[in-house]
């Protein structure tokens, strides 16, 4: 028997255990995690896990229960407990009704060799980045993951799909400085950790003993990790369908509140996604673009959502789990790349050829590695505040001229990205893992006309 | 065959594939939460989880590895790619390592529970949240929201060292919030926190916070805020209240005195520390009022258990005293290399996962004021409390916090009511500026603190009180 009949079994147990006159969807969901951390340039701690999880969610009489086990010896039980949970439950006055069947465009990205991977494999890589290091201290991750999923309702849904992720994220320390690499894809081959611990290490290299600033508003280069996080607080915030509806959102779908080089698309369906193509409410994942060429197009939507907004809406395929409270979440979103040269590898900071690029258009402003901590103050103007991690420097007349201490921001992401205020974008969208999901964001780097730093290093 | 049977079996795999020391922990964890919004119930969630987790260690590499399967030969097969993965560490080695000395225990603890937060009525819970949202719904909120979450969690642990012990520990919480939508900005205002407050206990937690009682209150408060006066921009003199208190003494200190920060093992990520081993017991953390505890055995608080889960016992130990550095939160390998005698604070999120320095209970023994003696103390400053937002660098140092609500203080009284209140500072600068703290200790219970990769949530305590700073920035923006 496959693996993925196992998983089909399964979901088609539970259903018939569940049995008629009850709306019933079922996930089985098999994942399999591996995680080799080092630090001081050494493996310190190294993970793995292989977890079967089910989950079930029912609505009968007005009223719902959603529960979920890794006790597969016990589905019975589970639902028995569910059925009693759900007859005991509150009303739901806003279910939305089970998905109904809708094929999908896309299985997944799965590479077997990801999901196979040793842990040797991630072992060598943490090696290879340790080495380029050179002495100097580093720290960081190698991760492989592989999920496959099944989803079944009694409304005939039924899909199944498979994805594997690989990542690395790293820094190399001098007593003065960090710099970051970090990188994310479906197969652990493109992962190259010499590449990406050369590039950290010139990095913390290039910004060692830095000076401190004083704050202000300056034009920053922002390379791919910061970005990253820019689109993070977009998803989470902006796009985010029941945000709009709660008028909690910026976002006025149909207006032109971004510059126009900014075109946002969220698309699993891409060879390089890393999200499984369908949600948990067993929606396939819909391409949206979401700002055309600087123009608010469209939000994300679960059922729920869908449902309250009313006027023909439909799920986009982007419920979450627990997603009643929270809402839609975009999985795949990528920042589109300006068109342009291949970059290529360059000494010293930048990321790449086509963040110097960005950089050479810049008379007085900031490289920007990465953003840290950052969290909304209200999420209606959508300001954040947060630090600057793992390199800044100083630019001057288009050129990197000297290292610069981490400055702490108050900057509304909504006006960073403003009309008239993107003045550049890099030629190389890559992914970059997200600091607690395992699917990221692709974004390339963003020259911004302002950011607002409301502190130094020393207060 | 036993959970402890099973947890043998995965060490003694261990052992005989070639691990110098093993230990295993099998859980077992029943949650449950539910949320509700204007009045009407949003979800109710169950969720029941069990495996082993094992960890391996060969030379001075560790290895882990863990299944949800709880057959013998599972978790034999556990133990052994515990010990495959550890010798896959040892080719990128660390210096020696030694694990410090505990005792080996045979024991069982279980937390105080008076009402089991599982055996009450669904519905119970559900009209406590539909009625105190739909209260906040009607006294003006835009969004009212409510939330409860239990979670009952037994564990058994084995070492190769002859640790034995199972603990059964329940945890309850819930709370409150109303959002009101302006022009252009929101306001929230929460009780008793945006998340609610939790500890080890069980649902006689939620009984007493009356969720009800404060429900439009909360309301009018939001709405009243849409139209205060933004906090002024500049430096004062600051009150912050006791639960704003406990999300300070969380990230400026709790996180700052992790041992594996300070030493390194978690700069990629969450960062280091700006503390330097060399200067505990010198160091000047704060004024001589700050006296902070490392404290697992406090009853009902939401960092207490019995033992860690490297089975160390649950003790009480100084993390600052009159104001000077003076302990850390260590595990048994951390501890050796940093050369101190002591562990107990390692634990992991669930069977899944790594048990990792973790802050227990860590908060501020009791000072000598009132909050009231404060205010009537200062002739101009501010007073806020309810955390908002949270921001820190990754020595835990420079850090900006937003709070629900302030109030202007002017010659000892409470003045007008002020929106957007935000603070900043840096950690030892501020806490050395504590000049006055009350007395009246609340050991608030956080059950988000996020750590570690793979991604771990744990569950913290912090006893805080409400304390004055001196020549504090108030007032940032974008």
């Amino acid at each position: 028997m496959s693996v993925a009949a196992t998983e089909t079994d399964l979901a088609q147990r539970v259903l018939e255990l569940v049995g008629a006159g009850i709306e019933a969807e079922v996930t089985v969901e098999r994942h399999a995690l591996s995680l080799t951390r080092f630090a001081n340039s050494y493996i310190h701690q190294n993970v793995a896990d292989e977890t079967t999880s089910v989950r079930l969610r029912l609505h009968a009489d007005g009223r719902t229960a959603t529960t979920s086990t890794t006790v597969l010896d016990g589905l019975d039980d589970l639902v028995r407990r569910t059925v009693d949970a759900m007859r005991l439950a509150p009303a739901d006055p806003t279910w939305p009704g089970l998905a109904p069947p809708a094929p999908l465009t896309s299985t997944g990205n799965l590479d077997e060799e990801t999901a196979a991977a040793s842990p040797d494999e991630r072992a060598a890589r943490v090696r290879a980045f340790v080495d380029q290091a050179r002495g100097l201290d580093a720290a960081g991750y190698c991760r492989t993951s592989t999920t496959r999923v099944v989803y079944a309702n009694s409304a005939g849904q039924h899909l199944s799909a498979a994805r594997t992720s690989a990542a690395m994220d790293g820094i190399v320390r001098t007593p003065t400085s960090d710099g970051l690499a970090r990188l994310a894809a479906v197969r652990l081959a493109d992962i190259d950790g010499a590449v990406l611990g050369a590039r950290a290490a010139a990095k913390a290299r290039a910004g060692a003993d830095p000076v401190e600033l004083p704050p202000g508003r300056y034009e920053v280069v922002l390379e791919p990790a910061a970005v990253a996080d820019v689109l993070q607080f977009l998803a989470m915030y902006g796009f985010n369908a029941r945000m709009v509806l709660d008028r909690q959102s910026f976002l006025q779908v149909g207006e032109a509140q971004f510059d126009p080089a900014v075109t946002l698309v969220e698309d699993a369906s891409q060879p390089d996604a890393t999200a499984i193509p369908f949600d948990v409410e067993g929606t396939p994942r819909k391409r949206v673009v979401l700002v055309d060429g600087g123009l608010s197009a469209a939000v994300v939507h679960d059922r729920r959502t869908a449902a309250r907004a009313g006027g023909g809406a439909e799920s986009t395929g982007h419920a979450i789990p627990g997603g009643a409270s929270f809402g839609a979440i975009a999985s795949s979103l990528r920042l589109l790349p300006a068109e342009g040269p291949a970059p290529v590898e360059v000494d010293g900071p930048a990321a790449d050829s086509s963040v110097l690029a960005l950089v050479a258009g810049v008379e007085r402003g900031l490289l920007v590695t990465d953003n840290h901590y950052t969290r909304v103050l209200d999420p209606r103007t959508l300001v954040v505040t947060g630090l600057t991690r793992n390199g800044v420097w100083l630019i001057e007349d288009g050129v990197i001229t000297t290292p610069v201490r981490n400055f702490r921001f108050t900057q509304s992401y909504a006006q960073a990205l403003g009309p008239g205020a993107v003045l550049g974008v890099g030629t190389r969208a890559v992914e970059q893992p997200g600091p607690w999901a395992e699917s990221g964001f692709v974004a390339p780097a963003l020259r911004l006309a302002s950011w607002n730093y409301t502190g130094g290093a020393s207060g | 065959m036993t959970q402890f049977d099973v947890a043998t079996a995965a060490v003694e795999a261990a052992l005989a594939a070639g691990a110098r020391y093993a230990d295993a922990r099998v859980m077992h964890r029943r949650s449950e939460s539910m949320t509700a919004r204007n009045g009407e119930i949003e979800e109710l969630s169950q969720d029941e989880d069990a495996g082993v987790g094992v960890r391996a260690l060969v030379g001075s590499s560790w290895g882990f590895f863990a299944v949800p399967d709880l057959g013998r030969d599972a978790a034999r097969r556990a133990g052994e790619r515990a010990t495959a993965i550890a010798r896959a560490s040892a080719t990128v080695p660390g210096p020696a390592l030694d694990l410090v000395d505990v005792e080996a225990r045979v024991d069982s603890w279980a937390s105080a529970c008076e009402v089991d937060p599982l055996g009450v009525a669904l519905s119970v819970k559900g009209d406590l949240l539909t009625g105190a949202t739909a209260e906040a719904h009607k006294a003006g909120a835009d969004i009212a929201e409510g939330l409860y979450q239990v979670w009952d969690t037994r564990k058994w642990f084995v070492s190769s060292q002859g640790h034995r012990i199972d603990q059964h520990i329940r945890e309850s919480g819930a709370g409150i919030s109303a959002t009101v939508i302006g022009d252009g900005e929101t306001q929230r205002r929460s009780y008793p926190s945006y998340r609610g407050q939790y500890g080890t206990r069980g649902w006689e937690l939620v009984d007493e916070l009356d969720l009800s009682a404060h429900a439009a209150r909360i309301a009018e408060e939001a709405r009243a805020l849409l139209s205060a006066p933004q906090c002024p921009a500049g430096e004062t003199t600051l009150i912050l209240g006791s639960e704003q208190m406990a999300l300070q003494i969380h990230e400026s200190v709790g996180h700052a005195i992790e041992l594996d920060r300070i030493l390194g093992w978690e700069a990629a990520f969450a960062g280091t520390s700006w503390l330097d081993l060399a200067k505990l017991n010198q160091l000047r953390y704060g004024s001589e009022l700050m006296n902070i505890t490392i404290d697992p055995t406090i009853p009902g608080a939401l960092g207490s258990f019995g033992y860690d889960d490297e089975g160390t016992p649950a003790t009480q130990r100084f993390a600052v005293r009159d104001g000077i550095w003076v302990g850390t939160l260590a595990g048994r390998d951390s501890a050796a290399v940093a050369g101190l005698d002591y562990a107990g604070s390692v634990r992991a999120d669930g069977w899944a996962r790594l048990p990792m320095v973790r802050m227990t209970n860590v908060g501020l023994l009791p000072g000598p004021h009132t909050l009231e003696e404060m205010i009537a103390a200062t002739d101009d400053g501010v007073l806020m409390d309810l955390n908002r937002s949270w921001s820190i660098d990754d020595k835990r140092l420079n850090f900006q916090f937003g709070c629900e609500i302030g109030w202007e203080i002017k010659n000892g009284k409470l003045g007008r009511m002020l929106r957007n209140p935000t603070y900043t500072g840096i950690g030892p600068r501020f806490w050395g500026s504590m000049d006055m703290l009350s007395s009246e200790i609340v050991s608030w219970g956080t059950p988000n603190c996020g750590k570690g990769q793979p991604g771990q949530i744990g569950h913290t305590g912090h006893p805080a009180a409400a304390a004055r700073f001196q020549n504090v920035r108030v007032g940032v923006r974008g």
